[in-house]
């Protein structure tokens, strides 16, 4: 039985900055919206509808008419995007005391920049499938960041954790890291098959795996550590989300069936996979949300003991 | 066949005073095929063939490529208009060939290109419209046709030999078949699509 105990950090109110964490709150949400308009981008066939990058068209803002709607959309969306990530990493570096999260708000920067670029590289050399694959996998990424940057400044993470006690008997620590990477090779593998590098047997059959090491985690966080309200709260949202996910993948992939032989997107087909694309990204960020939260509040004993034993021999 | 739903661009669906019908298959009125691609893949001697003086020529008109399915020789030029009120991107997804993909703004001069490598079929297609598709095959040589409305091809000037013929449906795939052709004669193969 894991024995809850008070935090170690103490209230450390000082470090809350609430329009920080309403700025990262926004900027989680449009990532979001970004990730849906470049699912709109590849469900409606419209990737190469604007030739040119960075221009659209040579212009700033082209006719949005068929195609064309959706990709520079989806640019526009990410200029959006783009700019608030900037204030983000300015604000952090700014006001945030704590050093690794200012590192963060840089990483953040850098991949959204990387992403741009791998998005404007996709377009010149006509959609190669690795590339537009890492543009994918990467968008995904880039949300997961977002949202533990949005977690990291937040009041109720500055309070402190509530931490308890890893039981021996069922480890979790170790098990955390293994959804997240998980979920990701599973998005890289549904990327890849919506790009047409691999079959989508690949994605299919990874379902039930990633499913399976994300029930495995968290009915453990739920059966032996559920007295931990945050932990309880993940876990029940990630087994949420996972299965809306499945459900999801099943019905975009019936509609492709349906829809084989249609001569354009068909408007079911292409709501099912969006909203396919945009819980995946959901389910990857929870997934990350999950590992940070079983790390902080349940501390790594080894750590403790050794210590202990330090502070024993001085 | 299916329906195109133009709604998304309403200029293209202006252009139209009748819903349009997709050209994936088309089945002609004495049940044959329409828009195979026939061509003589084996059995000439070898040697270059003269080209066409003329560009082969490839349309947008009401956001719609035509025709669906386009012979072109080797080196030829492929002449592409837009005669539409709105942006078109040409997207030559050939493989062989290097592929390709432009803008083509209303009232923009024609396109020429070529391509140089026999590859038989490769679409062409327009992102901004994605129900647009047509089917290009370069050839070596100027014995080809794309069926019509009647479902016949014809391939003439053909010399005396022993040839496989192959026609190829961007559905229904490839099909070939073994024809002899005597000095001054003619001869005829038919090709059967199930499905």
């Amino acid at each position: 039985m894991a024995v809850e105990k008070a935090s170690h950090q103490g209230n450390q109110r000082g470090l809350y900055h609430g329009g920080l964490y309403r700025w990262s709150v926004l900027l989680a949400f449009c990532t979001l919206l970004l990730v849906v308009a470049g699912g709109m981008v590849t469900s409606r066939d419209a990737g190469l509808s604007v030739p040119d990058w960075p221009l659209s068209y040579g212009k700033l803002m082209p006719p949005m008419e068929g195609g064309i709607l959706y990709e520079h959309g989806h640019r526009m969306v990410a200029t959006t995007v783009g700019m608030l990530t900037i204030i983000s990493m300015i604000w952090l570096l700014k006001v945030e005391s704590r050093r690794w999260l200012r590192i963060l708000g840089v990483v953040a920067l850098l991949a959204v920049i990387t992403q741009g670029v791998l998005g404007g590289l996709t377009v010149l050399y006509l959609l190669p499938w690795w590339i537009s694959s890492a543009h994918a996998s990467l968008a995904q990424l880039f949300f997961s960041t977002t949202v533990a940057i949005a977690l990291f400044t937040s009041d109720w993470w500055i309070r402190g954790p509530r931490q308890i006690g890893e039981d021996p008997r069922y480890p979790v620590r170790g098990l955390s890291l293994a959804v997240p990477v998980c979920v990701l090779a599973q998005l890289f593998l549904g990327a890849a098959a919506r790009h047409k590098a691999i079959g989508s047997i690949y994605h299919i059959c990874g379902s039930p795996i990633v499913t399976g090491v994300v029930l495995w985690v968290a009915l453990r966080i739920l059966l032996h550590y559920a007295e931990n309200r945050e932990l309880r709260a993940i876990a029940i949202t990630l087994i949420t989300v996972t299965f809306c996910q499945v459900f999801l993948g099943i019905a975009a992939y019936m509609t492709r069936i349906a829809y084989a032989d249609a001569v354009q997107p068909m408007p079911l087909m292409v709501t099912f996979t969006v909203l396919h694309v945009a819980v995946g990204a959901l389910t990857m960020a929870t997934s990350v949300a999950l590992a940070i939260l079983i790390r902080r509040n349940i501390p790594d004993s080894r750590v403790e003991f050794s210590r202990a034993d330090s502070v024993a021999a001085a | 066949m299916p329906v195109i739903d133009m709604s998304s661009n309403p200029q293209c669906e202006r252009q139209h005073h009748s819903p349009v019908k997709a050209e994936l298959v088309v089945v002609n009125a004495n049940g044959t095929l329409k828009n195979v691609f026939v061509w003589i893949k084996s059995g000439l001697p070898s040697g270059r063939w003269p080209q066409p003086q003329q560009a082969a020529r490839l349309d947008q008109n009401g956001c719609i490529y035509q025709p669906h399915v386009l012979g072109i020789m080797e080196g030829q030029q492929l002449e592409i208009f837009n005669d539409d009120p709105v942006n078109h991107n040409v997207h030559a997804e050939s493989v062989v060939n290097p592929a390709w993909n432009e803008s083509q703004p209303p009232r923009a001069e024609h396109k020429f290109k070529k391509f140089e490598a026999e590859e038989i079929l490769f679409p062409v297609t327009c992102s901004v419209h994605p129900w647009m598709r047509a089917w290009v095959g370069v050839s070596p040589h100027p014995f080809f046709a794309v069926t019509g409305d009647d479902g016949s091809f014809s391939l003439k000037g053909v010399p005396p030999g022993t040839y496989t013929i192959e026609a190829v449906h961007e559905k229904y795939g490839r099909k070939e078949g073994k024809l002899t052709l005597a000095a001054g004669g003619s001869a005829t193969l038919e090709f059967t699509y199930g499905g």
